[in-house]
């Protein structure tokens, strides 16, 4: 098997649902290959989020079986997993009682490198996003723009060099400029680093940008997987409202 | 004989009976902190014990402190010493503020932010340490404050079951009508509640990170 092709996350049959009986995710099956981007578009509710809790095992399934490096999560130590797999999330959940130097080194700390080594690991990080670490090394998470934030979330993300990184909606709270900036550097972070990189949007344009696959997800169902090529042309009515609304926000704004 | 007067005279026995008050309160509030802090922790792991252990503390609360001194004083072990009955007193009041405050404290803290903490590998007990402890300290000192303030005062009446303190002077001042030696209790009852106030809030600026 071509290695570019190797499966690394592999969702069986999965579903999962709530205590109260509410089924939020039903019959999925999908997999992930090493070194992708895979976005998962929806609306909210679609079950995207719940998919990626269930990849660094936040949240279980009911029924059916997640896979990643071919091991299913249950046979996984979930803080050797979570420490294998770096997390962004919306508003980026930085500690607000951490500089942005401890935010950063927090995985590697967990780890226990030596401290000289989680140094250099902080500025190559913050290097790597683009923000000069001897101006925000020192600085709390109430003293950085929106943007900022984001980026010291990725940055955070990818400190302990983890092979997987799961975004929650990343930079869905950011200004429409500063979203498109960042997402182009994110793109071309994506090259460098080669991550295999599951990142949920509700953002059509962001899924199309950033995905080398697109899992579009209506009501905890899967719809289709698609290349962004094959997604704008996609028979399936669902994909079809996506295409058209990218479209028309296309002529409107063209950011 | 002036009030003032009447203090210089009788320094000895004030700073004596403080220095018990202070005994009094502080060992009763090391104990509520030691119980009432895990036990704020345990509820928000166990939120369904919340609201019966947070309305059993309420309870003790409401019962009237010379009560309260009353019932233990039966109580096998406790009763055999007037402090030991009466520290156990100050803490069962001591409690609530302290594990309200820890609970809420810990309840309050942005979900996004523990979130972020278990999705990045932290073990249940770094994330509490960490990440939790930090971000409701504030709230939790201020419980702590509340609780010693409330102790202090409650602890005047200990001197009913001859568990020594500034109540001594107060009750014997009642009993002689005479108000400089009521003062002699009161004045450095007030100073000391002020002055503990005043250092918890010290600690507290120091442990809170800055907002």
């Amino acid at each position: 098997m071509n290695e570019a092709q190797e499966t690394v996350i592999e969702f069986r049959r999965v579903s999962f649902r709530l205590a109260n009986e509410h089924l939020l995710l039903s019959d999925l099956s999908l997999s992930v290959r090493r070194g992708e981007t895979l976005t998962l578009l929806g609306r909210s509710g679609s079950g995207k989020t719940t998919t990626l809790k269930l990849i660094n095992r936040m949240l279980e399934p009911s029924t059916g079986e997640v896979r990643v490096e071919g091991r299913s999560t249950l046979d996984w130590d979930p803080i050797r997993l979570r420490r294998s797999i770096g997390y962004v999330i919306q508003e980026a959940g930085l500690f607000p009682h951490f500089t942005v130097e401890r935010n950063i080194g927090l995985v590697p700390q967990l780890e226990r490198w030596a401290p000289e080594k989680i140094r250099a690991r902080v500025h190559e990080m913050l290097a790597l996003v683009g923000l000069p670490p001897e101006r925000f090394l020192s600085r709390y998470p109430r003293e950085l723009s929106g943007g900022q934030r984001q980026r010291v979330g990725v940055a955070r993300a990818l400190a302990g060099d983890p092979p997987f990184l799961l975004m929650d909606e990343p930079f869905g709270a950011l200004d429409p400029l500063t979203r498109v900036e960042i997402q182009r550097e994110f793109r071309a972070l994506q090259e460098r680093l080669k991550k295999t990189i599951v990142f949920v949007t509700h953002d059509v344009r962001e899924a199309l940008l950033l995905g080398t696959r697109i899992a579009l997800l209506e009501e905890g169902r899967l719809v289709g997987i698609y290349t962004p090529g094959e997604f704008l042309h996609a028979p399936d009515p669902i994909a079809a409202t996506y295409v058209a609304a990218y479209r028309a926000g296309d002529a409107n704004s063209n950011l | 004989m002036s009030t003032l007067s009447f203090f210089i005279k009788n320094q000895g026995q004030i700073l004596q009976l403080t220095l018990e008050h202070l005994w009094l309160v502080g060992s009763s509030m090391l104990l509520a902190i030691a119980v009432g802090l895990p036990l704020g922790i345990l509820l928000t792991r166990r939120r369904a014990l919340s609201k019966p252990v947070i309305g059993a503390a309420n309870i003790v609360q409401t019962i009237p402190s010379l009560a309260l001194f009353g019932f233990l004083l039966p109580a096998p072990w406790l009763g055999e010493r007037a402090d030991r009955l009466a520290i156990t007193a100050l803490t069962l009041y001591a409690l609530l503020p302290v594990i309200r405050n820890t609970y809420t404290g810990i309840l309050g803290v942005d979900p996004g932010v523990r979130e972020a903490a278990r999705g990045m590998g932290m073990t249940d007990g770094q994330v509490l340490f960490q990440v939790e402890l930090p971000l409701a300290m504030g709230v939790i000192l201020a419980g702590v404050r509340v609780a010693t303030v409330i102790t202090v005062g409650v602890a005047t009446i200990a001197a009913a079951i001859g568990a020594g303190g500034l109540g001594e002077f107060i009750f014997r001042g009642v009993a002689m009508v005479d108000n400089r030696v009521i003062l002699a209790g009161a004045i450095p009852a007030a100073l000391l509640a002020l002055l503990l106030d005043l250092l918890l809030g010290l600690v507290e600026r120091k442990l809170t990170y800055a907002h």
